[in-house]
């Protein structure tokens, strides 16, 4: 039998700013101090890594992470997904099932699992389909993938919206037999067909078909309510609109179980970048207007939006090289979401990085069923440590993503947060910014 | 006087430059009375009309101003269908940027496609855009402003105080846009009237007036711009009968007798007479829409001059080179 495996983490700086040491035995964290003398250190029965002063966040926990495996393999794998996420930081992700075939029997999202679980380098929870094909007509089995290894909790049709009132009820019903939760694309199919971006004066001026508002609002505002008359809970993917964020403020209010997310792309990117027609910056939903950026900015804050998710969406270069009409949505999102997260919500002084932090890791893992991680930072929570270097900046190249798609649309742009190491359950997957393979 | 190295959108082009296109086809214009129609300034040059859209009007009247400039043609005709036209897009325009040509005319069903091939990078030379989806349609504007001009005007002049009443799809309409934003540059009143299914959200930023009736604002037009409307856009609820739209917005022989003596009736065309437009007003003295075919050749062959010797040595207008 080899010896028990101990590592200590010196020298780390803790998200709300004092200095902390972690000792971590095998996979776990062991013990938190504020303080060891140099010969507790000397004398440590293990590896010594001395953090400098780095931030030690809890990994992050992405809800929602489009894989493309299996199916669309030119996009992205398993393999390059994952390591895009723990170049980003991430320690858990959440893959979405609008694969080929749809992530929405046993056997998908175990095999999405079982892939994870190869790759090895983060947690990787499948996502379920809430219907057959994402056709949003008949319940997938939902029960076999919560009961399946891949013990799937959180169901979306992602992509598409669950727009038919009574399978939604259903949906939400049906998940409370294992304290699921449904995340919806909220986006009213009649009200958005063919649309390319946000309805207003830019879309006017353009000649694209615009993607009002209320298609996203009108569909949040029906699920909060379903949900509060079935006493289900309820996730609301990547929120866009100013509208959304009061309708979801009042929800919560009301103490309907409805919890929600915003992109960094949404927190950081104007519409008005679209007037060159370039398909980079086509997302669903679309990039909006200044006043819902700051109404974002200010329902992350406020804890109406509870967490931050990427929408990471590898798409293959022919996807993006073409007319507007013609590209794909989309954008990639794990390597720059937490720069992006600091620059809008720290840095602008909305948010605590504490605040932010948990945005990123410990309010996920409530959302989305992954208890273990609940607390953040503590003893006996997994030992998945990821280290920053806020006092350097990087310039974004998307010719040196891990990705296996370039389509980020912050190619060039300099942020502040370097992530250098993370620690995924007691193990080095990434050392100075370098992915172990 | 410098000229954009592509003409995409109207905005592209500034008062000073716009009439001075308007100007340089006056003076074609003069040429095309000749009995030599063809001039030698671009001989040498390929001009290359990339059509993903069938549009033989627009073609033809690219064509022919390319030719009495004396640029080699080519007519590019991509079909197909409209999914995944990206690839062919790229692919086209390295194919012709490998082939020498000087300039590319195109037309394409989706909006923007004009300025991705601009600034892709995919071709080097000027890239004029001949309609693109709902987007715009320059040229056509161009013509739509010289025709009215040549009517009110002078040259070296804008639209300055002139009433433009647009009706119709707005919402769909390249034309509506090109002309709502040059119109509007030279100086021009202009009222949109369309039902507000018809009309884009976002129009209140627009420098124009808003009507949902018609009746009211002719008293006041010097000019009222008909606008196609597509049949299909009944089925889509836009409205409910082609009667009900035509009753309502469609230019008929007792709407011509609300406008002001001197005012003048266009068209981009094709028409759907009886629908948008009756056979009275369509042929009344009062119509400029074949004008507007005539003026149409002489606005490209300004556009492909100008953009065309911006780019190099090209002979003057009317030099022997």
């Amino acid at each position: 039998m080899s010896a028990v495996k101990k590592l200590l983490l010196t020298n780390a700086r803790s998200v709300t700013g004092n200095m902390i040491n972690v000792e971590i035995t095998e996979s776990l964290i062991s013990g938190i101090s504020d303080h060891l003398s140099e010969e507790e250190i000397n004398n440590f029965s293990g590896e010594v890594f001395d953090c400098n002063g780095k931030l030690a966040s809890p990994s992050f926990i992405d809800l929602h992470t489009h894989l493309r495996e299996p199916g669309k393999e030119d996009a992205e794998t398993v393999d390059s997904g994952t390591r895009a996420a723990v170049a980003g930081g991430f320690g858990v992700i959440s893959a979405m099932p609008n694969t080929s075939p749809v992530a929405d029997t046993a056997g998908v999202v175990e095999q999405v699992f079982a892939l994870g679980k190869e790759a090895n380098r983060c947690d990787l929870y499948p996502i379920g389909a809430v219907t057959e094909g994402l056709e949003g007509k008949k319940l997938a089995e939902i029960l076999a993938m919560a009961g399946s290894k891949a013990e799937v909790r959180m169901f979306s049709d992602d992509g598409n919206c669950v727009s038919d009132s009574l399978l939604m009820r259903r949906a939400l019903e049906y998940v409370k037999i294992f304290d699921g939760v449904i995340a919806q694309h909220a986006q009213d199919p009649f009200l958005t067909v063919d649309a390319q971006i946000n309805e207003g004066a830019l879309s006017a001026r353009l000649g694209l078909k615009g993607w009002p508002a209320v298609a996203e609002e009108a569909i949040i505002a029906r699920d909060v309510l379903l949900a509060d008359h079935v006493n289900s809970r309820l996730h609301i993917c990547h929120v866009s609109t100013a509208g959304s964020v009061e309708i979801i403020r009042w929800a919560k209010a009301r103490g309907i179980q409805v919890s929600a997310e915003v992109t960094p792309h949404h927190l950081l990117l104007n519409q008005d970048l679209l007037s060159d027609f370039d398909p980079i910056y086509k997302v669903n939903p679309p990039l909006r207007a200044q006043s819902d950026i700051e109404a974002l900015r200010e329902g992350l804050a406020d804890g109406t939006i509870d967490v931050i998710a990427t929408d990471h969406a590898p798409h293959p270069m022919e996807a993006k090289e073409c007319e507007f009409n013609s590209a794909a949505f989309g954008m990639t999102g794990l390597e720059s979401a937490f720069a992006i997260g600091y620059q809008t919500m720290v840095k602008s002084k909305l948010m605590t990085l504490s605040a932010l932090v948990a945005s990123m890791s410990s309010k996920a893992a409530s959302i989305g069923g992954y208890s273990e991680y609940e607390n953040g930072l503590v003893v006996n929570a997994p030992a998945s440590i990821t280290l920053i270097d806020l006092n350097k900046s990087w310039i974004v190249d998307r010719e040196k993503t891990n990705s296996k798609s370039r389509n980020t649309p912050y190619h060039g742009l300099e942020f502040e947060g370097v992530i250098t190491d993370l620690l995924y359950r007691g193990k080095w997957v990434l050392r100075d910014s370098l992915v172990i393979s | 006087m410098i000229f954009p190295r592509h003409l995409l959108s109207v905005d592209d082009l500034d008062f000073d430059q716009s009439v001075k296109i308007l100007d340089t086809a006056s003076q074609l214009a003069k040429f095309s009375g000749s009995s030599i129609k063809k001039l030698p300034t671009l001989r040498g040059k390929t001009v290359v009309n990339l059509f993903f859209e069938d549009s033989t009007r627009t073609r033809i009247s690219f064509e022919a101003a390319a030719k009495r400039l004396s640029a080699d043609v080519i007519n590019f005709s991509v079909k197909g269908s409209s999914v995944s036209k990206g690839e062919s897009l790229k692919d086209t325009a390295l194919t012709l940027g490998a082939m020498g040509a000087d300039a590319v005319v195109i037309r394409h069903h989706f909006s923007g496609a004009a300025q991705r091939l601009a600034d892709a990078g995919w071709i080097s030379g000027p890239v004029i855009n001949a309609g693109d989806g709902t987007h715009e349609h320059p040229t056509q504007a161009l013509l739509d402003a010289y025709t009215i001009r040549s009517k009110f005007g002078r040259e070296g002049e804008g639209l300055s105080g002139l009433q433009v009443v647009i009706v119709g799809d707005i919402l769909h309409s390249r034309v509506a846009r090109s002309n709502v934003f040059l119109l509007t540059k030279l100086g021009a009143e202009v009222t949109l009237v369309a039902p507000p299914t018809l009309l884009p959200v976002g129009v209140e930023n627009w420098p124009v007036k808003i009507s949902y009736q018609l009746d009211p604002v002719l008293v006041n037009a010097d000019v009222v711009m008909v606008l196609r409307v597509q049949k299909e856009r009944m089925v889509q609820s836009f409205f409910p009968t082609e009667r009900e739209y035509s009753r309502h917005y469609g230019m008929n022989a007792h709407r011509l007798q609300l406008l002001p003596m001197d005012s003048i009736l266009l068209h981009p065309g094709p028409m759907n007479r009886g629908l948008e437009i009756d056979a009275i007003a369509a042929d009344s003295s009062r119509s400029m829409i074949v004008s507007q075919v005539t003026n149409g050749v002489q606005i490209r062959m300004a556009v492909l001059y100008l953009l065309l010797s911006s780019q190099q040595a090209v002979g003057a207008v009317g030099e022997e080179v």
